[in-house]
């Protein structure tokens, strides 16, 4: 389904491109968690195949040629694992966000300038 | 304003390069060989009826272990960064309403997520899913305020269980089949297709992931948000 | 029609992804990114893939939301500006 390649391709570098011009540190984050959800979307889009099924083996599709009438299910076991380790990335990204608030009191990117040259 | 342009240029730079890939991309007709090889083993070796929950556990079971693993090593980050130091204000009391409906709600969805998380092997659904509903049970909680302290020894105790015995199972697969059936499922007897229990011990392994995935997202939303 | 029904779900979620950047009001960008989980959790039902669809559910426009939340919580205690 070549629509929602496209749409995963737009929303990583819509994504991308909040990363870069944001001032507020909430907004980076939130942009992250946009790139993240645009790669997986693209991932799963991969692996559709054109008029078939989801791949659980119970009424709807008879056993002796089940490999004729199902998606496949190498994407979606990847993508699973990957949604819950992006939660995890996501909130480790925010503490650090919470302990960086706490000793400098400001959210701008501007006021962090100490690994700068 | 010079800065601007040149991330557009560099994002255009990126649109430019992703572009061959979707000019001649060609959408398979059949499966390839490893899906193929991994619907048929689920229906001959493994008995069960949800091939993904086959993949996960079975074929690309280091690959969960890894991802145990990930989520452990950022409950721990969070842990370790957001220490209580304050005392807390003192704690205002929700509406009895609330309270009531909260206690009774937190039961109902506490069996819905044990539900998804033992059918796995059958139904959409499995560990991860059932893990995720019972950290909401838990945040209903933390949300109506509720009077009563969460007793962390018994997360503790839940989540270290759990990755132990996880870790256990297999190298049980190790001791009693082979030398190269780590995480194996048929330690235990197959069954018949489509009943809760069969499969081997793929819902044994399912049920300790979930548990152990709800426990540490409980943890790290309590150490965020918990007063 | 699967087509036509993914094309609009994708436009409705390219246009949250703007306003999620360009708002000045940190709630409102917040729950712009759920929205686009949400609606993201619809095109993998679409797509054949039902437990994709329930985690991203689950985990996107409820668990992603509430941390964000959480963290403006925190912010806000320490001192009562943005």
């Amino acid at each position: 389904m070549i629509f929602s390649l496209i749409l995963g391709f737009l929303l990583l570098i819509i994504g991308l491109y909040g990363m870069l011009t944001q001032k507020n540190l909430i907004k980076i984050v939130i942009g992250f968690s946009i790139v993240d959800t645009g790669t997986h979307i693209i991932i799963v889009s991969i692996g559709y195949l054109r008029g078939r099924t989801a791949p659980i083996l119970d009424g709807a599709v008879d056993l002796a040629n089940a490999t004729k009438q199902v998606v496949d299910p190498i994407p979606s076991a990847l993508v699973l694992t990957a949604i819950v380790i992006g939660l995890a990335v996501t909130a480790l990204m925010l503490s650090f966000v919470i302990k960086l608030y706490q000793k400098n009191k400001s959210l701008s990117i501007d006021d962090y300038q100490e690994l700068k040259w | 304003m010079i800065k601007r342009i040149f991330i557009l240029l560099a994002l255009l730079g990126l649109v430019l390069m992703f572009l061959p890939f979707l000019k001649d991309f060609d959408f398979h007709e059949e499966l390839s060989d490893l899906s193929s090889q991994y619907v048929e083993g689920s229906i001959k070796d493994l008995n069960t009826q949800n091939v993904v929950t086959s993949v996960i556990v079975t074929y690309r079971g280091l690959d969960t272990l890894g991802e145990v693993t990930v989520l452990f090593l950022a409950t721990a980050g969070v842990g370790f960064l957001l220490r209580k130091k304050k005392a807390s204000l003192k704690p205002r009391r929700s509406s009895e309403l609330l309270q009531t409906a909260s206690q009774f709600l937190f039961v109902l969805i506490i069996l819905t997520g044990i539900y998804i998380f033992t059918h796995g092997h059958l139904t959409p659904g499995g560990g991860f899913q059932g893990g995720v509903l019972i950290t909401t049970a838990f945040l209903l909680l933390i949300l109506a305020d509720v009077n009563l302290k969460f007793n962390h020894s018994i997360l503790h105790f839940v989540e270290s269980f759990s990755g132990a015995f996880y870790v256990m199972i297999g190298l049980f697969g190790l001791l009693l089949i082979g030398m190269n059936s780590f995480l194996d499922p048929a330690i235990l007897p197959l069954g018949k297709f489509g009943n809760l229990l069969s499969a081997g011990a793929i819902p044994i392994i399912y049920s300790l992931v979930g548990l152990k995935v709800g426990s540490e997202l409980t943890t790290i939303l309590d150490k965020m948000g918990g007063e | 029609m699967i087509s036509i029904i993914i094309i609009v779900l994708g436009i409705i979620m390219i246009v949250a992804a703007f306003l999620a950047i360009h708002l000045k009001n940190l709630l409102s960008a917040i729950i712009s990114a759920g929205v686009i989980s949400l609606l993201a959790s619809v095109i993998y039902l679409l797509l054949a893939a039902p437990d994709v669809a329930m985690t991203e559910a689950a985990i996107g426009s409820g668990l992603t939301t509430i941390i964000f939340i959480f963290t403006l919580k925190k912010i806000k205690r320490g001192d009562l500006d943005d």
